[in-house]
């Protein structure tokens, strides 16, 4: 199987995620497990406003890279292919904002030794 | 060919480089030993060894090299039966929405129709470092992101064909209306997209849509050669001979979009198609069927609204309701703002201000239009209806 980092990108932030969506992101994985596809792991994130960024050695307020839609979270996705990852990334419920897939190098999860 | 071998080894250049050194094989033992009885077989078999030879010894240099090879069931002596739906698998893959557009022109190019790359390169004017590293872009993208060699599931099929039917389209356009340059015509990219046409065709013969981009690509064909008059000067319809048609391509290209609208709802390219047809068809460009013509576009524009398509409907409501009547649309497109780079945008406005008996206004439009004019011969061709006015 292939592997995949999906990047949920979200104008609203996530204290003010409807209550049917934040349902639709607990049950996702169920829904992926059934369309053949597997999430091994999933990260929400902290509102951006939270963030510390370093460049070089200065340290900013805020997320590194400012865009409209802030990322909100990732998951890693198990699938057949990119077609398949396409479809089940796709089943992410999003208010505002929309998902990236990125394929891992050689589809691999590095873990700590 | 390279389809056949792309599909045993799941890369693409691996597949080339065993295509390749096949063919140098057959150059060296046939004139010894005769040519096999069959020809392609041979050279499938040979390039699909060559390429797990190869595979095998990359596999022991990098232990964790992704998967790549297809085990099993592989009726390898019926290689020329497995064809069509390897080149169809083949297609979808340099189509594949993933990509984009540019790099799905260029790769089904180089690998559907086996177009070196420097020739690849000219057919879009930029230079053969710049299309290598393009198409090198691409095929690192289909291996890394695992893009599948496969024909889409019935129901991605709609959208998956249309792409590629796109590319085809847009390869076609780029032989016909060539953006630069001395020559307006590119016979070879406008040979290779319709041989691309007919293929999905024979391979896809209950798709309309296919049929119907076939059927454009025809009578564009058919009517080429007037396109332009002896010194290669751009002509408009009204004012080629219809005389040089060719009436044997109209006819196939008419039998295809019967069968097409008969069997269903027509989708954007069989409406293209019926369009082009019409014209085709109509004795002068007075006789021709405009109401017809205004009724295709207007379904048209509702199965694929695009404010290009909306700039042709504006031209046939011209001819049904008059150039003021047209204008108005031309000039609601204007606001829009979509199309205020498109250069036939401003040559239509000028054509209607003309008829209109507004020539100041007119001379203005023609030079906008010239302004964004691409080739030599359209700008000539504007330049002179600026002359004729002024």
């Amino acid at each position: 199987m292939a592997r995949y980092a999906v990047l949920i990108f979200e104008k609203v932030p996530p204290e003010q995620l409807p209550p049917e969506v934040m349902r639709g992101h607990m049950e996702l994985p169920d829904r992926i497990a059934e369309r053949g596809g597997r999430v091994l792991a999933g990260l929400a994130l902290e509102p951006e406003a939270t963030a510390t960024s370093i460049r070089g050695d200065v340290l900013t307020d805020g997320p590194f890279i400012e865009t409209k839609e802030a990322l909100g979270g990732i998951y890693l996705l198990e699938a057949r292919d990119l077609d398949h990852a396409l479809a089940l990334a796709g089943m992410t419920p999003i208010v505002d904002g929309g998902v990236e897939v990125r394929p891992l190098i050689d589809f691999a999860v590095l873990e700590a030794p | 060919m390279l389809a056949a071998t792309v599909r045993v080894t799941r890369d693409l250049d691996l597949a080339e480089e065993a295509v390749q050194d096949a063919y140098e094989r057959a150059l060296r033992t046939w004139p010894r030993d005769g040519v096999p009885d069959r020809p392609a077989a041979w050279l499938v078999t040979v390039a699909k060894r060559t390429a797990l030879n190869l595979l095998r010894r990359r596999r022991t240099l990098e232990a964790k090299l992704p998967l790549l090879v297809e085990r099993g069931g592989e009726e390898d002596e019926e290689g020329d039966a497995l064809f069509p739906d390897d080149r169809l698998r083949l297609i979808f893959i340099c189509c594949h929405p993933a990509l984009g557009r540019e790099a799905q022109v260029a790769l089904t190019l180089r690998l559907v129709c086996g177009v070196v790359t420097p020739d690849v390169a000219q057919a879009f004017l930029v230079s053969e470092p710049t299309m290598a590293a393009r198409l090198t872009r691409a095929k690192k993208k289909i291996a890394a992101a695992r893009i599948p060699f496969a024909v889409p599931a019935a129901e991605e099929l709609p959208a998956r064909l249309d792409a590629a039917l796109a590319v085809i389209h847009l390869l076609y356009a780029t032989g016909h209306t060539a953006p630069s340059g001395e020559s307006l015509v590119r016979d070879e990219l406008t040979g290779r997209a319709l041989g691309l046409a007919r293929m999905l065709v024979a391979l896809l013969p209950r798709e309309r849509e296919a049929a119907g981009l076939l059927a454009l690509l025809l009578v564009h064909e058919a009517r080429r050669r007037s396109r332009t008059d002896a010194e290669g000067r751009f002509l408009r319809l009204a004012d080629q001979d219809r005389s040089a048609w060719d009436q044997a391509l109209i006819a196939q290209a008419d039998a295809l979009i019967v069968g097409a609208l008969e069997a269903g709802p027509p989708g954007r390219f069989v409406l293209q198609a019926a369009i082009a047809a019409l014209h085709a068809q109509a004795p002068s460009y007075d006789a021709t069927d405009w109401p017809q013509i205004l009724a295709l576009y207007g379904e048209l524009l509702r199965v694929w609204p695009s404010p290009v398509v909306a700039l042709n409907r504006a031209v046939a409501l011209a001819e049904v309701d008059g150039p003021a009547a047209g204008l108005a649309a031309v000039e609601a497109l204007e606001e829009d703002g979509r199309l205020a780079g498109y250069r036939y945008l401003h040559s239509t406005k000028a054509d209607l201000l003309q008829r209109l008996d507004r020539p100041a206004e007119a001379a203005a439009a023609y030079r906008e239009a010239l302004e964004l004019a691409g080739n030599a011969a359209e700008q000539e061709f504007l330049g002179e209806r600026l002359r004729a006015l002024t």
